[in-house]
């Protein structure tokens, strides 16, 4: 059993719940062949999101939406791929392109449902965060909740009912591998239980900066994050900010407890202020 | 694939890409492996990650750049320079694999005295016919021995050896042994001396003059490769159609087959030539060929005149030493195999019926053909040639003026819609209603809806089963062909007509099945396998027979379908058997995975190490043994001595492991079986903004140019009006297309990924021309114009050429004006000019002027685009 416990599970599964699964996303061995983005939305029968020439290196679908659960970013720089050093090779004209297939990060905690007023979005007993469409009302709440601005509603079915990765729910509750880790040529997305990924993403920072690919980190592996660390988390060559991830994403509804002291304190001190003066008043 | 055929004997890769993984070095070059082949591409992922080399050059940085250890950026068109530069380096510091090229290539032979190199004749081999524009190759020879010219001289430009570069007779000696050789490779005459004065002039000096590659990285890359081979070590070189479409590309398949054997790397795990095809199963359509001059297996097709009787016929073109020695057998089993009881000794084998070629009849003639029409109707299936083709506007009014047209696909594609959706008929210069050709779609079924084999690009023949049936009136290739076949012969039945006897003949009874009656894929499999004297499936060629008792519709498939199994089938998870996974698939030749590998031992049939050990030959149990099929006769010792009189593999001596060459040996220089050269030689493509700086002959003399009033070439350097031309054009495709975009630019899916098409161009050349990132521009030939989205990237870069700058344009080829993803098309930019050893046209390398702002014929019609640049 993964040790990392979230609000509801393992707990309110008693003996139901199952390993924590989640997605490893090594993007050193990225491809950017986008197979992940066709295998998903083949699987989740997602629509097109448009036929929009973009201009942003090769990336023509942009961003995650509510018809886009797994997209690639290309990222190109003026700076080696790996520092190598005297070997005679280097034209004057170093460049990478990074490339990097994100996805909903199924949050330890979770604000999207946090949030949720109608128990749309749930945890599963996999661990993972999962909307119901069937029960979700369109509310939108968990649009800005989202640390990452990964969950979106679907405006052309004219109920703005919001969507996102499931982590191919009904593919992994039967024991299959999500259709994006399936489909991916160079196991960049692996998918499996989280401890297992966590151990074999440590390894793999070391041996690849040991292949001296600067910059390379975990991102999203640390249970001490603003999230309590990402069901699905990533090896990236960079900055977290060079592809369009928040560095430092926290979830919103974990300063609740914070805002409502701050609320109870505020009230009791105008309640105190009243009192005093109603008794002052009298005095 | 001549330059491999040439080379080691087959047509074929030589590795499989699943050993990549065992490369300690792997070039990519004339390859985007990453995008264009991304599944087999995690073997070369895997080769870094346990800290290989892997050296990517092109003109453009792509994906597969990105993944590279290394990326050397050149000019297009000029890797046979770069590849020269890197002989050159091996043989001035004596970096070769002396043991391996002493005993396992024609080093040591010593070649007719009448043979002049382009070192004498300026850039011209001996005895060239400038009206014929041809050579005879005679004089290329091996001193005192007749070299057979295996397909004859019976086409415009001479296609001698044609077959051969396919499937590997290149080496049609006369006899097993070269009659002269000087061991220590010093004889002024000798292979290795010429090969050594050819390449002396491409010193890494003048190689970054040719390509752009700076003179350092010349030398590093050839330091690098031979760093990364010999006993302990190999290399690997990966190559496709970046390559192969050039004026002289098969010869660039040459270089680097040089450098493979001049470094010890056939036949080796982690070696060898990776030659990655273009998609499913185009190399089962040479094995089972679409081409028009070969047979299954690689076997001539007989010519009108040349080949009137068998006995000629099989004289010709089997070889005296090496597999090619069996000939007769592979063609008389085939002939069983399609005329079945109709086919006696007393009848050649119904030879006769056999349908026979006069000329050149290949893809680009058959354009030209339709356009004077003699080409009066066209069956086009698996192909989208309106705008695929070079030249493809001249290919959409080519079709215009046929009678009719068959076009079988899935979707109505450009080809079929020609007639009424295309840039002419928009343009206005064609008009429906003035084009009398008869245009018939035909629904086909999907791979998903119908049982069949690929084989794929490591000569890998993989089986998939029908998982739906097909919707409507859609069928498969297969159905389609047999049941146009019954019905012809019901048509034909009782006709008394000799022209007839060729098709009611013919074998015609596969089982079908279903209510569609579709036609068993597997009975045709099992044909294709061969039936003994006794009716049950041959489990080797080996077996096959010249008198008329075994039958084989292609013999390098014989062991497919062993005991009546489908090999092919088999699933066998890698983790669950040895490296090679024999139990993958079935590969041809006899389920070997790497060809050539007795290469794998030395001249005793040791390893040449542990590190790479293959294929080692076992003195206990008087075998050859190992990980793999050895690709050898199994129980000749290393030691075999042919004596006199022994024929095909017999007359070769136990240390030759190139069994298909007459000789056994890997050619460095190729006697036969290419018409431009023995040796590959720099020449400019038929399009280039500089001049040859090496030679006078500017370039490729023999390539096919078919100048025409609506082919014309862009002027060369020098010409009037080349500067209407100054930058490099160079085509492509992109992981999320597939060829003509039949297959993906009409699904939803993929179409969004790259919605349009576009051209790259540099920050530089975008400054240049006013070029604004996510704009237009128009890009123009002598050909067309044609507009595209503008991409301007870091990842295009321009390459220094002889002290100049030169911009290079790169456009994936992929669009057409139909789908969901949309686009002119960039094959109208470029002309019918073609290699002359295989007739495929230059796409990655013409010239091209690029300027701001959609095509004239847009903006008459539609007036200014707003804020479009």
């Amino acid at each position: 059993m993964a040790r990392i416990e979230t609000e509801s599970w393992p707990a309110t599964y008693d003996g139901a719940a199952r390993e924590r699964v989640g997605f490893f996303t090594d993007t050193s061995v990225c491809i950017g062949c986008k197979a992940c983005e066709v295998a998903c939305k083949e699987w989740n029968l997602l629509p097109e999101d448009g036929f929009v020439f973009t201009a942003e290196s090769y990336d023509n679908t942009g961003a995650l939406g509510s018809e886009t659960w797994r997209h690639v970013a290309f990222i190109e720089q003026d700076v080696p791929l790996i520092e190598t050093a005297g070997d005679g090779d280097d034209d004057g004209n170093p460049m990478r392109w990074l490339m990097s297939s994100d996805v909903c990060k199924h949050c330890t905690s979770a604000a999207c449902l946090n949030v949720c007023p109608t128990g749309a979005l749930f945890r599963t007993e996999l661990g993972t965060v999962v909307v119901q469409d069937d029960i979700c009302n369109g509310c939108g709440m968990c649009v800005p909740a989202c640390p990452f601005g990964v969950i979106a509603r679907r405006e052309r079915d004219g109920d703005g009912r919001a969507w996102k990765c499931t982590l191919c729910y009904d593919r992994t509750k039967d024991g299959l591998t999500p259709a994006c880790a399936a489909a991916c040529p160079t196991e960049s997305i692996q998918y499996g239980p989280l401890d297992e990924l966590r151990e074999r993403a440590a390894q793999r920072l070391q041996s690849v900066q040991q292949q001296g690919f600067a910059g390379a980190r975990l991102y999203g592996e640390d249970p001490g994050d603003g999230v309590d660390g990402f069901g699905a988390f990533f090896l990236l060559l960079d900055e977290p900010q060079v592809y369009g991830l928040p560095p430092d994403p926290v979830d919103p509804t974990k300063r609740l407890g914070e805002m409502w002291g701050a609320a109870a304190a505020a009230g009791a001190a105008l309640a105190l202020g009243v009192a005093a003066s109603l008794l002052g008043r009298r005095g | 694939m001549p330059g491999l055929g040439a080379s080691f004997g087959r047509g074929g890769a030589t590795t499989f890409q699943q050993d990549l993984a065992n490369s300690d070095c792997i070039v990519i070059m004339g390859s985007n492996a990453a995008e264009c082949h991304p599944v087999g591409f995690q073997f070369v992922m895997e080769a870094r990650e346990k800290g290989a080399e892997v050296i990517h050059i092109d003109p453009r940085y792509t994906r597969t750049s990105a993944m590279s250890t290394h990326y050397l950026r050149l000019r297009a068109g000029s890797d046979i320079a770069l590849l020269g530069g890197v002989i050159n380096h091996i043989l001035q510091n004596g970096l070769e694999f002396r043991e391996y090229v002493k005993h396992y290539t024609n080093a040591s032979v010593i070649i007719d005295d009448r043979f002049l190199d382009t070192e004498d004749l300026d850039g011209l081999f001996s005895d060239w016919d400038p009206s014929e524009r041809r050579y005879d190759t005679t004089s290329w020879s091996y001193e005192d021995m007749q070299v057979s010219a295996s397909a004859g001289e019976r086409e415009q430009g001479g296609t001698m050896g044609e077959q051969a570069g396919h499937g590997g007779q290149g080496a049609a000696l006369s006899h097993g042994e070269p009659p002269h050789e000087d061991p220590d490779l010093e004889h002024p005459r000798c292979v290795f001396q010429i090969l050594k004065r050819h390449f002396s002039r491409y010193t890494p000096e003048t190689v970054e003059r040719l390509t752009g590659v700076p003179a350092a990285q010349v030398v590093w890359l050839a330091e690098t490769l031979a760093r990364n081979s010999g006993r302990e070590r190999t290399a690997a070189f990966v190559y496709a159609v970046g390559w192969t479409q050039h004026t002289v590309g098969v010869q660039y398949i040459r270089a680097a087959s040089i450098i493979q054997l001049l470094l010890g790397n056939v036949g080796r795990p982690g070696g060898g030539v990776m030659a990655l095809r273009g998609h499913a199963t185009i190399q089962g359509s040479t094995d089972i060929p679409t081409l028009y001059n070969i047979l299954p297996g690689y076997i001539p097709m007989p010519h009108v005149h040349e080949d009137a009787s068998l006995k000629r016929f099989l004289e010709v073109y089997s070889s005296y030493a090496g597999f090619w020695g069996h000939m007769p057998s592979y063609f008389i089993s085939l002939l069983k195999a399609w005329w079945g009881e109709a086919a006696t000794p007393e009848n050649g084998f119904c030879f006769d019926r056999l349908p026979r070629i006069s000329e050149d009849h290949s893809m680009y003639q058959i354009a030209l053909g339709m356009r004077e029409k003699t080409v009066k109707g066209l069956i086009c299936a698996g192909q989208n040639p309106a705008v695929g083709s070079a030249n493809a506007g001249l290919y959409r009014r080519a079709m215009a003026d046929l009678e009719w047209l068959v076009v079988r696909d899935f979707v109505e594609s450009e080809t079929a819609a020609f007639w009424y959706d295309s840039q002419e008929i928009e343009d206005g210069d064609l008009r429906t209603e003035d084009i009398g050709t008869e245009v018939f779609f035909l629904p086909a079924a999907a791979q998903t809806e119908k049982s069949g084999s690929y084989t794929n690009t490591q000569r890998l023949v993989q089986w998939h089963h029908k998982a739906v049936e097909p919707r409507g009136d859609c069928r498969s290739e297969l159905w389609f062909y047999y049941h146009l076949g019954r019905i012809i012969r019901e048509k034909l039945a009782g006709s008394g007509e000799a022209r007839d006897r060729g098709v009611l003949d013919l074998t015609w009874t596969y089982p079908t099945e279903g209510e569609i009656r579709e036609p068993s894929a597997e009975a045709v499999l099992a044909e294709i396998n061969g039936f003994g004297p006794d009716g049950k499936p041959v489990g080797a060629y080996t077996e096959l027979k010249d008198d008329g008792s075994t039958s084989c519709g292609c013999w390098i498939y014989c062991g497919v379908y062993a005991g009546g199994e489908n090999l092919a089938a088999r699933r066998k998870p890698w983790t669950e058997q040895p490296a090679a996974a024999p139990e993958w698939g079935w590969a041809w030749p006899a389920n070997r995975r790497i060809l050539y590998n007795r290469a794998s031992a030395d001249r005793h049939g040791k390893p040449w190490s542990e590190r790479k050990r293959w294929v080692w030959w076992d003195a206990g149990t008087g075998k050859w043994t190992g990980e793999d099929m050895p690709d050898f006769v199994v129980d000749m010792p290393p030691d075999y001595e042919p004596p006199d009189g022994a024929r095909a593999e017999k007359a070769l001596r136990g240390d030759k492991p190139f069994i298909m060459q007459g000789d056994g040996r890997g050619w460095l220089f190729a006697p036969s079986g290419l018409v431009d050269g023995p040796m590959p030689v720099h020449y400019e493509p038929d399009e280039s903004p500089i001049e040859n700086l090496l030679y006078g002959q500017r370039s490729n003399p023999v390539r096919q140019q078919l100048r025409r009033p609506r082919n014309p070439h862009n002027p060369a350097e020098g010409e009037q009006g080349a500067d209407r031309f100054p930058y490099v054009l160079t085509t492509y495709r992109l992981t999320e297309h597939h060829t003509g975009g039949g297959m993906s630019r009409y699904v939803e899916h993929l179409a969004e990924l790259q919605p349009a098409l576009f051209c790259e161009v540099s920050p530089q050349l975008a400054a240049e021309r006013g070029l604004a990132n996510g704009g237009w521009a128009t890009i123009s030939t002598s050909r067309s114009e044609i507009e595209a989205r503008v991409l301007v990237t870091d990842r295009m870069h321009p390459v220094t050429v002889d002290g100049r700058t030169l911009h290079q344009v790169g456009m994936p080829f992929h669009y057409g004006p139909r789908g969901f993803a949309r686009g002119d098309a960039p094959n109208d930019l470029l002309a019918m000019v073609m290699d002359p050893n295989v007739h495929i046209q230059e796409s990655k390398a013409a010239t091209c002027n690029v300027r701001p702002g959609r095509r004239a014929a847009h903006r008459r019609r539609r007036g200014p685009e707003p804020g479009a640049g």
